[in-house]
């Protein structure tokens, strides 16, 4: 009998023979709506970026510290991460446990490559006097490309974490559920960086003032 | 890359923080650090003698229980009033002792701006707030028959992390200072150029840390109540007080964030010298202004909503009624959700955002009155030829319903722009949510309080020492409060540490004796509490449904086992425990099985242990303990997902030693029920 049909027989009053929840029923919802949360931090920074974006105060401006072909490269990491992400996921689902871990590290070489390049891109500007204390625009830069950034590093950090546990237990069922929550996370991650790529440098390029 | 602010004191040790941080030359927070200091002594020692430290251990500290962690919320909201309230009555004195010319008072400007500021953030974030958490986990697992919330061993971090924002507030009391920039550090005031020290830093990871609970709490009770109904409770079969919290916890999910996410840029305005709020090389202080009231509009709705769903569940209850028009309560709640997103702005008309942005706010902002005058109505039509049983929290019901109309016209005037141009910054808008929070908010939660506590402890409050409690803070918030009114209209701005217009004494003066009428309100409810505990036999509630309630958490026992139900309920219609009594349900006594539940965590407490040391690290920009102790956290919470072995099964015996013993209490009772 489901529970709709015992709401519905107006003499029942309580479950005579339950049965346990499965574990981690709520999980997926509960992360659904932690992503959302996420989304908000960056909706601000976004926000930030727009009010303050324009604001050189005399400083460098966009074209003047942007390298479009490191951009293309470091986009092109994140992109692959993510479809190496699939991979691993689609290997989850057939129970072969040596390719998800396989996908797994490719995937979080390809995230190592994408922060050493920001990694890289900062420090240029930084010693190119174009740090986030030069004018609200680098500052509002600085802040929102490099909240991406610590992003993949928890996320990369969280992928070797659940190697480890995959590789000691096996990809049982709560582990299935953890690789999903990182999947998640992880393509939640390329969507913003899409929104970065599009609002930060590609109209920042083309001067969008 | 060198840090632009780094004080010339610093050292890699200690950061910024030595020998004279301490405040030994003010002689009022010495004598405050001596009382606290004999008391907390005083505590951990009866803690020691009486060998509690085990119970509170195993029993509270590391239980995972959603009606334990509530009740520990409660008790800290509790301990935050009494130090919310000294800083209130503090500023009452001196603004009463400091009108006139060559009348300074007796607390020096850079003191009385530390206690305001402290004072709004402690009464919202560490009071109103934890008071709203604490009941709605205490009530809403039980209301919606689960067994507990969906992800219990988050609940315990989330109470943990509150805590250390508590702690890391109140160590300003004695390390170093407090913020002086108001209850929200508005920029450029709370930059680092103007407040160098370390003041708005314990303001940013106070409210940091206890943000980040606060927002895990609010995801943890939507899943809860999406997921975890018991069968037959659709949405529209949800007790009031289910939705207000759902709603509630909406607003939290969605206002939260975008806190974290501001205070994070002032913290990066202030120690790596960027330049989002500051007035030069292109920051912008209005755009603080805007975030921190995109958060701050919802959050007094988050705080506003439980409240709302209190009333409804008292009233129906001591009217002996149904509620009056549930779908619309239901519509009501949900509109004034979406709404509270959209009026921001009239928190800073005078801001210059034009006539055409103005009117927009003023008004979606009058709108909200709608809804919010619609569930009035609800609770007058449903007291309306009711049997009305004036118990305590029906009385708190009352003088609610009255002192929230006052504050909600008061409110309607402030939504008019080219008023407000006037009342802005004034003692009116000071009078105004004094008028909304504490008598719709404080109101609510000592309601709820009165209402649940015998469900949650398995004893009553006592009536007489409650009655003298209501009283003293009817009255004496309307005697603190309505000079208030006066003042501003007369254009006295807030915050102001000394008054130089004489004739003006007579109205602060009166203000200062209600501020001790609340005094004595809060002490006779501590005085109620204690008497209560004394007196518990006397008491006692035996039947589990002490007022004749209509929702789920009245068919269990008080206090409710530690499964909540032995048996899942099964919900029929709104009221869906009287509807069990009305249709002669039978208690089942036999055919148990073995209960699945979370296993405690000692998890929760590191957590907040090292969330504590981390946050203290910041202020005072101690790198080496920020790093230790940021990575112990994360290594901490890494560890944790290495258990897989969260949960265990009660076994049936101990569920039929329990289950009988209610059976015996229920016949000596004389109650079948």
């Amino acid at each position: 009998m489901t529970a709709t049909d015992m709401g519905q027989d107006p003499d029942i009053f309580y479950v005579a023979d339950e049965h346990d929840h499965p574990e981690g029923a709520s999980t997926m919802l509960g992360f659904w709506i932690y992503i959302m949360s996420d989304t908000l931090i960056f909706a601000m920074l976004f926000a930030s970026f727009a009010v303050l974006g324009r604001n050189y105060a005399g400083g460098p401006r966009p074209e003047d510290v942007f390298e479009l072909g490191l951009l293309a490269l470091n986009t092109a990491m994140l992109l692959f991460s993510s479809i190496t992400y699939g991979f691993a996921m689609l290997a989850m689902q057939e129970d072969r446990q040596t390719p998800t871990l396989g996908w797994l590290a490719v995937t979080a070489l390809f995230g190592m490559a994408f922060v050493g390049i920001e990694l890289h891109e900062f420090s240029g500007m930084i010693a190119e006097g174009a740090g986030p204390e030069r004018s609200a625009f680098l500052s509002s830069f600085f802040t929102l490309v490099g909240t991406h950034g610590l992003h993949v590093t928890i996320g990369i950090l969280w992928m070797i974490t659940l190697m480890a546990q995959v590789a000691r237990k096996g990809l049982i069922a709560a582990n299935r559920r953890r690789l999903m929550c990182l999947s998640m996370f992880w393509h939640f991650l390329d969507v913003i960086w899409i929104g970065v790529f599009t609002v930060v440098y590609l109209l920042g390029m083309v001067g969008w003032t | 890359m060198e840090l632009p602010y780094t004080d010339p004191t610093w050292n890699p040790i200690f950061g910024r923080l030595s020998l004279g941080a301490l405040p030994l030359h003010e002689g009022i927070v010495v004598g405050t650090f001596v009382v606290v200091a004999l008391a907390g002594a005083a505590l951990l020692g009866a803690i020691t003698y009486y060998r509690l430290w085990g119970i509170l251990w195993r029993d509270w500290f590391t239980s995972v229980d959603h009606k334990k962690i509530g009740v520990m919320y409660i008790v800290l909201a509790v301990v935050m009033l009494i130090r919310g309230f000294s800083d209130a009555i503090m500023m009452r004195a001196q603004q009463a002792l400091s009108v006139g010319p060559g009348n300074e008072g007796y607390l020096p400007p850079d003191h009385f701006n530390q206690i305001f500021s402290a004072h709004g953030v402690i009464m919202i974030f560490f009071v109103a707030m934890p008071m709203v958490v604490g009941l709605m986990n205490i009530v809403v697992p039980l209301q919606i028959g689960a067994r507990d919330v969906a992800f219990p061993y988050l609940n315990n971090a989330s109470f943990w992390l509150t805590a250390a924002g508590v702690v890391i507030t109140m160590i300003s009391l004695f390390v170093g200072n407090y913020s002086r920039a108001g209850w929200l550090a508005m920029p450029p005031l709370s930059g680092f150029k103007q407040s160098p020290d370390v003041g708005v830093d314990y303001f940013i990871w106070g409210l940091q840390i206890a943000g980040v609970g606060t927002l895990m709490s609010g995801i943890n009770f939507i899943v809860t109540i999406v997921k975890m109904r018991a069968p037959g409770m659709t949405m529209m079969r949800m007790p009031i007080f289910v939705w207000t919290s759902l709603c509630t916890n909406v607003l939290i999910v969605a206002a939260f964030p975008v806190l974290t996410a501001v205070l994070a840029l002032l913290s990066l305005d202030r120690v790596l010298g960027m330049h989002f709020f500051t007035n030069d090389l292109g920051g912008d202080p209005m755009m603080y202004v805007n975030l921190i009231w995109i958060w701050g509009h919802p959050e007094v709705y988050i705080l506003i909503l439980p409240a709302f769903g209190v009333f409804s569940e008292v009233v129906a209850t001591f009217a002996g009624k149904r509620l009056f028009g549930y779908a619309s309560m239901v519509y009501a709640t949900v509109v004034i959700t979406i709404l509270s997103y959209l009026v921001w702005l009239h928190h800073f008309f005078t801001m210059g955002a034009g006539a055409n942005v103005n009117s927009f706010f003023a008004i979606t902002t009058m709108i909200i009155s709608i809804p919010t005058g619609a569930k009035i109505f609800n609770w007058l039509f449903t007291m309306y030829r009711g049997r009305i049983r004036y118990e305590l929290p029906m009385l708190w019901t009352v003088a609610f319903m009255l002192t929230f109309v006052i504050g909600g016209m008061t409110g309607v005037m402030l939504a008019v722009p080219p008023a407000d141009f006037v009342f802005h910054n004034s003692l009116f808008l000071v009078a105004h949510f004094h008028n909304v929070i504490i008598g719709g908010v404080l109101f609510g939660m000592f309601a709820g309080i009165n209402y649940w506590w015998p469900k949650a402890m398995g004893f009553k409050l006592d009536r007489t020492w409650g009655l003298r409690s209501f009283w003293f803070w009817l009255i004496g918030f309307y005697v603190a409060f309505m000079p208030l009114y006066v003042l501003g209209l007369m254009g006295v701005t807030r915050r102001l540490q000394h008054i130089e217009d004489p004739s003006l004494r007579i109205w602060f003066e009166i203000a200062a004796f209600g501020a001790l009428l609340i005094l004595c309100g809060i002490v006779c409810m501590l005085v109620q509490f204690y008497v209560s505990f004394r007196d518990r036999e006397r008491l006692r509630d035996v039947t589990g449904d002490p007022w004749g309630g209509r929702t789920l958490e009245w068919s269990t026992s008080s206090p409710p086992p530690p499964y909540n139900f032995a048996f899942t309920p099964v919900v029929h219609e709104v009221d869906a425990w009287h509807d069990m009594k009305r249709r002669g349900y039978v208690r089942p006594v036999e055919g148990f099985r073995p209960i699945h539940m979370p296993k405690s965590t000692a998890t929760g407490v590191m957590i907040g242990v090292l969330a504590t040391a981390f946050g203290f690290a910041m202020v005072w920009q101690i790198w080496w303990l920020a790093i230790v102790s940021g990575l112990a956290l994360f290594v901490t919470v890494i560890g944790h997902s290495f258990n897989y072995d969260r949960s265990f099964h009660v076994p049936v015996d101990s569920i039929v030693g329990i289950e009988n013993a209610r059976t015996r209490e229920l016949a000596a009772g004389g109650s079948s029920a």
